[in-house]
C-alpha cells in the first residue's frame, strides 16, 4: 500500500525532478517509510512506500533485470506467490519475494492482458521503455485509486488529486457539473471527478498513453446473469461453495509480513470476516471498533458480544458528535470531493487508533451489501414493485412500514404518507433506474440550495442518459434486483464507499484495508447467484446468513441490518466553534457563488433553532460544508492543507520504528 | 380574530422558511406539499410539531393523513375544525406566535 505519482512529457522534454518530488511529497501519508522517484528522458515515476510484502526487497519504482520496464505500483497482488510460481515454472528469475516484481514479469509474459490474471487491489503504471510507452491500470472494484491530467506539455497521474495539483502546473478548480451529479447521485459520473480537466481512471479499466494519445478500455465489469440461472443448484450446496470461496478470499488476504487486524462493527459481515480470519490466525488477533455516545448510531453492545464470543483482543475508540466536526477538515483533505454523509469522519478517527496499535492493515467486511442483497434499498425496490404490480391495494402498501426499522422518522410516519413518498408511477415500473428513482429524486432537492448563477450553469446537463449511456448493453437482460446491485457496484461502491470511506480514511493514517468480499471470485459468483437467494422475501443477505451460521453470535446473525450511520449535520451544533462557523458564513457562501447565502442562512438557522430535522436538511448541510471547505483547501490555499485546522500528523508505531518522517526529497533516486 | 386565511398564512410562512429556505417560489394553496416536492419524506413530522406547539392542539395519529396535511389550505381547514372542536384550549386570537398575534 503506497502512494504513486508520475509525469511524462510529451514533447520530449527531460522531467522536472523538483516537479516530481512536490508531487510525491504530498502522498507522504499514504506511504510513510520510504519516498522514491526515477526519471529517465521524458518520463518520471515516483512511489510513497508503506512495507507490508518483502519489506527489504520491495522497493519501488522497481525495474524489470534488463532495465526496459519500470513500474510504480500502489496495492496488493493476493495470489502473488501462485502467480510467482508459474512465472519460475515458464523461465522467469526473480531477484526479489514481492509481489511488485510478479506484476513486471506476467506484463513481460503477458503485455496489458497481466491483469487478468491478478487478485488484488491495485493501482499501477508500468514504464515500457522499449515501447515507448505508458501503462496504467485499476483494480476490478475500484479499492485504490487512480488520478490524472494533461498540461501543455505532459501527461500526469497520481493516487490522489491533491499530488496533480501540488505539480504547479494544475489548478484545481470545482465542476460544477459534478457537483450537480453528487447532489443526486452522491457520486461523480466517472471518469469525472470534483475538479475540471481532471480524471479518474474508471474500476476494472486500464489506460495506454503512446505517442501522445490516451486510450483507455475496460478489461473487467460484473456480468448480471438472468434470474434462471443456476437454479439448479441447491441452496445447501451454493451455501458451501460461498464458504469456501469466503475463507480463500480471506486466506490469501492475510498475506503480509506485518500484522493484520480486523474491523469489527458489529454486524453481520465484519463479524464473519473476523471469524474467517480467527480460524486462520488464532487467538492473537487484534480487533478495532468505533462507538457512539449518541445511542441512535452506536452498536457497542454488539461489537463486544463479537470481540468475547471470538475471543479477538479487542480496542474501540468513542466518537462523539465534536469529535466529527473536530476531524471533518481534515477529512475533506483526504476525501477531495464533496460528501452528502458525515460517516467518514469515525472511520477516519478508527484508522488512527489502529495506526497507533502499531497495525498498518485490516481486514473489513465491505463489499457484501453490494454483492450479497444487503442494502436497504434493494428491500425498499422490492416492495414498490411487488406494489406497483397491484397499485389500487391498500395491503401491498404496509409492507412500507418495514424499511428503515432504525429510521424514527420514517417509522412514525402514517402509511399514507409513506405512500406518497415511495409512490411508483406507471413509467418507473419501466426506468432502468427504478430502485433508485426515490433516493435520486430526494438527494437531487439539494439544488434548490445551489445559487442562480450554477442552476443556470448546470440546468442542461442530463445526468441520468449519461449514466444510461454507459450502462452494458446486457442491462435490460437482467432482473431489477441485479440492476439495482449493478448500479450500487459500479457507482456508490467505487465513487463512495470505497473512496470516502475506505482508502481514503485508511490511508489518511497509513492503514491499508483489506476486503475479502471484493475478491472478483466473490464478485463473480454472487453476480450469478438467484436473487431470491440473495433475498429471500424480504431477509436480506439471505445465503450470506446460511454461510455464517454457527460462525458468528446468533443475534449479530439475525438483527435487522443497521447501516453504518454517523450524526450528521448537528454535529456541528454541540456547543463547540468549529469549521462551519467560517466555512458557512456569509462572507465565505458570497465569495465562492455556489450557494445561495440566504438559503444557506435559513438552513443554518434551523439547525441552532433546534427544530425537527430531516434527511434532506442532513444531507445539504453535510454537502454545503465539505464543498465549501474543499474550495478553501484546493481551490483558494492551492492544495494547501489549512494550518489552522490541522490535526497532527500520522502517528508514530509504538515498537520497532516506522517513524512518521515527511521527507519533502527522497531518500533514494534512481 | 383566528381566520382560516391568517392561519394559512402561517403556515406558508412556516412552509416557507422550513422548506424551502427562504427561497422565492410560487406554489398555491392548494399545492400538494408531497406531489410538489415542498416537504420531504419526514417533513410531515416537523409539520405536526410546528402545529402543536404553536397552537396547542395535539394531532391524532388518525389526523395524519394528506388530507389534512398535503397543502395550505387543508392544513389550515383541519386546524380550523380542530380548534373548533376543542373544549377549553386557548383561543387563537390569544396565542403569540413567531410571526406576531394573529
Amino acid at each position: 500500500m503506497c502512494g504513486i505519482s508520475g509525469i511524462v512529457e510529451l514533447r520530449g522534454a527531460r522531467v522536472d525532478r523538483e516537479q516530481l518530488t512536490d508531487m510525491i511529497a504530498t502522498l507522504g501519508h499514504r506511504g510513510p517509510d520510504a519516498q522514491e522517484i526515477y526519471t529517465a528522458n521524458g518520463t518520471g515515476l515516483a512511489h510513497a512506500r508503506l512495507s507490508i510484502i518483502d519489506l527489504e526487497g520491495g522497493r519501488q519504482p522497481m525495474s524489470s533485470a534488463d532495465g526496459q520496464l519500470w513500474i510504480t505500483f500502489n496495492g496488493e497482488i493476493f495470489n502473488y506467490v501462485e502467480l510467482r510460481e508459474e512465472l519460475i515454472q515458464k523461465g522467469h528469475k526473480f531477484a526479489t519475494r514481492s509481489d511488485t516484481e510478479v506484476i513486471l514479469h506476467l506484463y513481460q509474459e503477458e503485455g496489458e492482458n497481466c491483469v487478468q490474471h491478478l487478485n488484488g487491489q491495485w493501482a499501477f503504471a508500468i514504464w515500457d521503455a522499449v515501447r515507448q510507452k505508458l501503462f496504467i491500470s485499476r483494480d476490478r472494484l475500484g479499492v485504490r485509486p487512480l488520478f490524472y491530467t494533461r498540461t501543455s506539455h505532459s501527461f500526469l497521474f497520481a493516487s490522489e488529486i491533491k499530488a496533480l495539483i501540488a505539480c504547479g502546473e494544475v489548478t484545481a478548480e470545482l465542476d460544477l457539473h459534478a457537483l450537480d451529479q453528487i447532489f443526486t447521485f452522491w457520486v461523480t459520473l466517472p471518469p469525472r471527478t470534483a475538479f475540471k480537466n481532471i480524471q479518474q481512471l474508471l474500476p476494472g479499466h486500464s489506460l495506454v498513453l503512446k505517442n501522445g494519445e490516451v486510450r483507455t478500455w475496460e478489461y473487467w465489469r460484473p456480468e448480471y446473469a438472468p434470474e434462471c440461472d443456476r437454479t439448479e443448484d441447491g441452496e445447501d450446496r451454493l451455501t458451501e461453495e460461498l464458504l469456501a470461496l469466503m475463507r480463500d478470499a480471506t486466506r490469501i488476504r492475510l498475506r503480509s509480513d506485518v500484522p493484520v487486524g480486523a474491523y469489527l462493527s458489529g454486524g453481520l459481515d465484519s463479524t464473519f470476516i473476523t471469524a474467517l480470519t480467527k480460524s486462520l490466525v488464532g487467538d492473537k488477533l487484534r480487533t478495532f471498533s468505533v462507538g457512539f455516545d449518541d445511542p441512535e448510531f452506536d452498536e457497542s453492545a454488539y461489537q463486544r458480544e463479537a470481540s468475547a464470543f471470538l475471543h479477538t483482543q479487542h480496542s474501540d475508540v468513542r466518537c462523539t458528535r465534536a469529535d466529527i466536526a473536530h476531524v471533518f477538515p481534515d477529512v475533506i483533505w483526504h476525501t477531495e470531493q464533496p460528501i452528502l454523509r458525515t460517516a467518514p469522519a469515525p472511520l477516519y478517527m478508527l484508522a488512527k487508533l489502529v495506526r497507533e496499535n502499531g497495525f498498518k492493515v485490516v481486514l473489513t467486511g465491505e463489499g457484501a451489501d453490494e454483492t450479497m442483497g444487503g442494502y436497504d434499498i434493494f428491500k425498499e425496490a422490492k416492495i414498490r414493485r411487488f406494489w406497483g404490480r397491484k397499485p389500487e391495494s391498500h395491503v401491498r402498501p404496509l409492507l412500507l412500514k418495514r424499511l428503515y426499522p432504525y429510521m424514527d422518522g420514517i417509522q412514525r410516519q402514517p402509511v399514507a404518507y409513506l405512500k406518497k413518498f415511495f409512490h411508483v408511477a406507471p413509467e418507473d415500473l419501466a426506468s432502468p433506474f427504478f430502485s433508485h428513482l426515490p433516493r435520486w429524486e430526494l438527494t437531487a432537492r439539494l439544488k434548490m440550495f445551489l445559487s442562480e448563477t450554477v442552476r443556470a450553469e448546470t440546468q442542461s446537463s442530463n445526468d441520468l442518459s449519461e449514466l444510461e449511456r454507459s450502462l452494458p448493453s446486457t442491462y435490460g437482460s437482467w432482473s431489477g434486483f441485479n440492476q439495482a446491485e449493478y448500479l450500487e457496484t459500479m457507482y456508490l461502491l467505487p465513487g463512495y464507499i470505497l473512496s470516502s470511506q475506505g482508502d481514503r480514511m485508511a490511508m489518511a493514517h497509513s492503514v491499508e484495508g483489506r476486503y475479502p468480499f471484493l475478491d472478483h471470485r466473490v464478485v463473480e459468483f454472487a453476480a450469478k447467484l438467484p436473487p431470491r437467494l440473495k433475498m429471500k422475501v424480504l431477509d436480506q443477505k439471505h445465503l450470506l446468513k446460511r454461510a455464517a451460521h454457527g460462525l458468528i453470535p446468533r443475534s449479530i446473525q439475525w438483527r435487522f441490518k443497521q447501516p453504518y450511520r454517523a450524526p450528521d449535520g448537528k454535529s456541528f451544533f454541540s456547543g463547540t466553534r468549529n469549521c462551519a462557523q467560517d466555512m458557512l458564513s456569509a462572507e465565505h457562501i458570497k465569495r465562492d457563488s455556489i450557494f445561495n447565502p440566504g438559503s444557506v442562512a435559513a438552513l443554518v438557522a434551523k439547525f441552532e433553532s433546534g427544530r425537527a430535522i430531516s434527511v434532506k436538511d442532513d444531507m445539504a448541510f453535510v454537502g454545503i460544508l465539505s464543498t465549501q471547505i474543499l474550495l478553501e483547501q484546493f481551490v483558494h490555499r492551492r492544495g494547501a492543507r489549512s494550518t489552522t485546522w490541522k490535526q497532527g500528523a500520522v502517528p508514530a508505531l509504538p515498537a520497532g520504528g516506522d517513524p512518521w518522517k515527511p521527507q519533502p526529497h527522497p531518500v533514494r533516486t534512481h | 380574530m383566528f381566520t382560516e386565511k391568517s392561519v394559512g398564512q402561517h403556515v406558508r410562512e412556516f412552509i416557507v422558511e422550513n422548506f424551502l429556505f427562504n427561497q422565492e417560489r410560487t406554489f398555491t394553496d392548494d399545492d400538494s406539499f408531497l406531489g410538489e416536492g415542498i416537504v420531504d419524506s419526514t417533513g410531515v413530522l416537523q409539520l405536526v410539531t410546528f402545529l402543536e406547539e404553536t397552537y396547542g392542539i395535539t394531532v391524532e395519529d388518525e389526523d395524519l393523513t394528506p388530507e389534512n396535511m398535503d397543502s395550505v389550505n387543508s392544513v389550515a381547514a383541519f386546524l380550523s375544525r380542530k380548534m373548533n372542536s376543542v373544549a377549553g384550549s386557548v383561543p387563537l386570537d390569544q396565542k403569540t406566535v413567531p410571526g406576531g398575534q394573529l
